[in-house]
């Protein structure tokens, strides 16, 4: 409503967000949080199974030191540049949401930086200082050291990062107690932490085994051992992921039911939900096998054996954040933001004047025939752009939700989508009120008829420019406020 | 009072606190801003230099061994940059959420291009210093290597610039059409062309300083380039950087538009420019004095450059307040009167009554036909399947239990698993459900 829509009609927004979070979280929890730890302690083991003239294995240390580049390398690269993205692309998209967390959450934001600051400055002494350190022992237990004060502050970033996330989620405490400590006292923080950890831990482990197998040729003894390594490091996560995945699959529904009860059941969220479970089923049980493989038969393993494991595990951390999102809706924000990112408490100033009437960005404030199909655009823009596309090609495009309900390639039917959008958060539960009056629900509906019959697409703000609501310009804001001004001056 | 012209959008802002008071976030913003660029210049003057010292080294193999030199240190500055350039981010988005967000829609595509085009630019870096032995026969591949990431670094300023120039006028945003007319916008080219002046006047002064620690094995790593060579280049290179800089500031000083301009930001921006020659004519003074007073003057350089930062960064923020001023006034304004607005709607709640469309002739289902027809016929047809069962279903189901049918329409639940689950119309009255019924009942 304030902010200049940004709109990508084929990808989709939130498709936009949800590559670049992914990806980051792909790489934070894989090669970071979990792999880092288990990368000193492969270092340290070099040290300790080194005989005694030498400071460590030199050839064990090299190939540590390698795979260590890989995570160096792809860290303070994509998975920096994905971190900041997340940022730019939710401020494009959702620029409300993030708008106010930013400033509830400054603090806790600040203080990740400040994290995070040191978590950079860690790895770049980690690993620029690596070679050098293999001079004396002194050195190189120093630098060990420096890897798991590394391992802790990465951790420690994603523990901050866990309580924001929760809090969007918590339902209520927004409204009343905006403290960060409701991020950490909320139900599922501690099951998600609990969740995350080890499955960082799998998924360092499993990438580790596949760079082991891309660094050494096979059947040598340096693959055997670093493969053995990293067995028993997948055996002593699997578990605890076991654990800590069922602690949050059975946490979350209870302690999503206020803002969710019928959403739990509904369908689309059910398909989601048992896809977690297989996943979490099939990603451990195949770990575990091959781990056992692995320490039976070291020789053996190849890349081949390692990256079904290896994908099914970043599917696995892919679909957990996929559920995790689809539990925070119709809101953005727990019972204050809705995904079409208006407040609640604004709905029914929305329902009495319209949304256009108090949009900054529209050329139409009195809904005409001649004009309908431009308002119905201009409300697509602002309530349901955020989710859904208007090219037919596009990801949830706006046609073919309808075309699933009323059947493809028939024509759609205006009276019965007018019928069923005010009434659709009742039954999807996903979805957030229609918060348009009258007029500019018949206006949407002849424009999504029209979408139908001209396949036409829908530019965002980034190609087509804005109009400025006469309603919400200089001249007008000012004399309205002038306005009120007398009137209580009187 | 400045004059905002009428097309100009009033948005209501947040409608929540600002964390810390206005001023305190202003100074946080200013101070990270400072630590980010810097490193900013690093990175990007770093990888201006070493291309050109690379493309010097084809000839003279002593700059290419400098060039790698420089090389190593850009990794690791660049790194530095992007974590160090969040919290500026954060701050800014605090303080001018509505304006660095619009104007980060506006120009949203390339925007949002920043984060693959540094991340190549990041990952060519990375590849150019792993390559440089690999590539030993192949210099010129590894060149453009390089050359591809400064032209990117080079490219990503223009985007931010942009971005931060349009945030400060509101006025335009109604004209603008994409990045390249957002781009094109008073002031952003010459601000751009003095940014590049400092990265390389940045550069050159860091140079000196890194050739200039005792534990830097110089006499190792260069054959014939000695340590006060390479610092004289140091100083050459800020030399240049300096000029640049001081000539396109003032270029920018003359073309800034007028909103944001008063004696203030003139006199720091004044102040900032003459420590800016202050520290030019040292460097010069460094090139030209006797060998072993080359280091006399280094302090004096870097610190009256950085207080050029503060004062600089310091009158861009003074512009943006004053440009931005009087717009924020009325943001504010209209934020308070819309939740007013908002306030006086929650609490007198308009009741949607919704004209039923009775057609008469029906007789006596003609009340239960309309509600049918008002609510259910999205989804329900006489005799085939839609979205939910046809009426017959529904008629057959319910044929001797009407209070059934009416609790289930106001309160339904999941029982098909092929259907998805029918909303619940609560808002009907008794009347209209009791008719509701009458008229599905009548298909049995």
């Amino acid at each position: 409503m304030d902010f200049p829509m940004f709109h990508l009609d084929w990808l989709n927004d939130r498709f936009l967000i949800a590559v670049i979070a992914i990806l980051h979280v792909f790489i934070n929890h894989g090669l970071a949080v979990g792999f880092i730890p288990y990368i000193t302690w492969l270092e340290q083991k070099g040290v300790t199974n080194a005989s005694k003239d030498q400071i460590t294995d030199l050839n064990w240390d090299n190939l540590i030191y390698k795979k260590m580049k890989v995570a160096f390398i792809i860290t303070t690269t994509i998975g920096a540049m994905t971190g900041v993205g997340i940022w730019f692309s939710v401020a494009l998209v959702s620029p409300s949401s993030i708008g106010s967390l930013i400033r509830v959450f400054y603090w806790a934001w600040f203080t990740e930086w400040l994290v995070f600051v040191t978590e950079v400055i860690l790895i770049l002494i980690y690993f620029l200082t690596w070679k050098n350190s293999n001079t004396s022992l002194k050195a190189k237990v120093r630098h060990i050291k420096f890897g798991w004060f590394l391992s802790i502050f990465s951790w420690i970033t994603m523990a901050i990062i866990v309580a924001i996330l929760g809090f969007m989620m918590d339902p209520g405490n927004w409204n009343n107690e905006q403290t960060l400590l409701n991020g950490f006292t909320n139900p599922i923080y501690f099951p998600q932490l609990l969740f995350r950890t080890p499955t960082a831990m799998l998924i360092g482990g499993v990438f580790g085994m596949l760079l082991t197998t891309i660094f050494t040729k096979k059947g040598c003894d340096i693959r055997a051992k670093a493969v053995k390594y990293a067995s028993k490091w997948i055996l002593v996560w699997t578990p605890l992921v076991i654990i800590g995945a069922v602690f949050y699959w059975s946490v979350m529904p209870s302690a999503m039911k206020d803002n969710m009860s019928t959403a739990v059941g509904s369908m689309e969220f059910a398909q989601y939900y048992d896809l977690l479970k297989y996943f979490i089923i099939g990603t451990a049980s195949l770990s575990v096998l091959l781990a056992l493989f692995a320490l039976m038969k070291p020789k053996k393993i190849n890349f081949a054996f390692v990256i079904v494991p290896c994908v099914l595990a970043f599917g696995f951390l892919g679909i957990f954040e996929r559920v995790r999102e689809f539990v925070r809706k119709p809101y953005v924000i727990g019972n204050y933001m809705y995904s079409n990112l208006l407040r609640e408490e604004d709905y029914p100033l929305y329902k009495r004047d319209g949304i256009l009437k108090h949009a900054t960005y529209t050329a139409i404030t009195e809904i005409t025939e001649e004009n309908k199909i431009e308002a119905g655009r201009d409300v697509f823009m602002n309530l349901c752009s955020r989710c859904h596309t208007v090219n037919p090609q596009g990801v949830n495009s706006i046609t073919y939700v309808f075309e699933r309900m009323y059947g493809f390639g028939k024509p759609l039917d205006k009276n019965s989508m007018a019928a069923y959008i005010p009434n659709m958060h009742n039954g999807r539960t996903y979805m957030p009120p229609f918060a348009g009056n009258k007029k500019e629900l018949d206006a949407l509906v002849a424009y999504i008829k029209q979408v139908q019959q001209t396949g036409e697409s829908l530019e965002g703000v980034q190609t087509s420019g804005v109009k400025i609501n006469p309603l919400n310009s200089v001249k007008s804001v000012t004399e309205k406020l002038e306005e009120n001004k007398d009137y209580s001056e009187d | 009072m400045k004059l905002l012209q009428v097309n100009t959008p009033v948005p209501k802002d947040i409608p929540l606190d600002l964390p810390l008071p206005e001023w305190l976030l202003v100074i946080l913003l200013v101070v990270s801003f400072l630590l980010h660029i810097i490193f900013i210049n690093l990175m990007v003057g770093g990888s201006i230099i070493t291309l050109w010292a690379q493309i010097k080294g084809l000839k003279n193999k002593e700059y290419d061994i400098f060039a790698h030199e420089i090389a190593k240190t850009i990794t690791v500055n660049k790194s530095i940059a992007v974590v160090l350039g969040v919290a500026p981010l954060l701050s800014i988005n605090t303080l001018y959420t509505i304006y660095f967000y619009s104007a980060n829609a506006l120009t949203g595509f390339v925007w949002i291009m920043i984060i693959p085009l540094v991340t190549i630019a990041f990952l060519l870096t990375y590849l150019h210093k792993y390559t440089w032995k690999n590539l030993e026969k192949n210099k010129h591949i590894h060149i453009a290597i390089m050359g591809l990431a400064v032209a990117i670094f080079l490219f990503i300023p223009l985007i931010f610039l942009t971005n931060v120039n349009l945030m400060m006028f509101p006025e335009k945003w109604g004209t603008v059409k994409g990045f390249v007319s957002a781009l094109v916008l008073p002031n952003v080219l010459p601000r751009y062309f003095e940014f590049l002046g400092a990265c390389i006047a940045v550069t050159g002064v860091f140079i000196t300083w890194y050739n200039n620690r005792k534990t830097y094995p110089i006499d190792k790593i260069y054959s014939s380039f000695t340590r006060y060579h390479i610092k004289k280049i140091g100083y050459s290179i800020a030399t240049v950087g300096l000029a640049l800089q001081i000539f396109f500031g003032i270029i920018v000083l003359f073309t800034l538009p007028s909103k944001g301009l008063g004696y203030g930001v003139i006199s720091i921006m004044a102040i900032a420019g003459l420590f800016l020659a202050y520290a030019l004519w040292y460097c010069y003074q460094s090139i030209i004095c006797p060998k072993e007073d080359i280091d006399l003057h280094f302090k004096k350089i870097a610190v009256s450059i950085l207080i050029f930062m503060v004062f600089y960064g310091g009158s861009r923020q003074m512009y943006r307040h004053t440009a931005l001023e009087k717009h924020q006034e009325l943001v504010t304004a209209h934020t308070a009167e819309f939740q007013k607005l908002s306030k006086e709607a929650r609490e007198n709640p308009v009741e949607e009554t919704t004209d039923l469309e009775i057609d008469e002739s029906l007789g006596e289902i003609a009340k239960g036909s309309a509600v049918f027809n008002q609510y259910c016929a999205a989804c329900h047809r006489t005799t085939e399947k839609l979205v939910g069962p046809p009426i017959t279903e529904m008629a057959s189901i319910y044929a001797t239990d009407e209070a059934g049918l009416k609790n289930w329409i106001k309160t339904p639940g999941k029982k098909r698993a092929d259907y998805p689950q029918m909303p619940g119309f609560s808002q009907l009255t008794d009347d209209e459900l009791k008719e509701l019924a009458k008229y599905i009942l009548t298909f049995k």
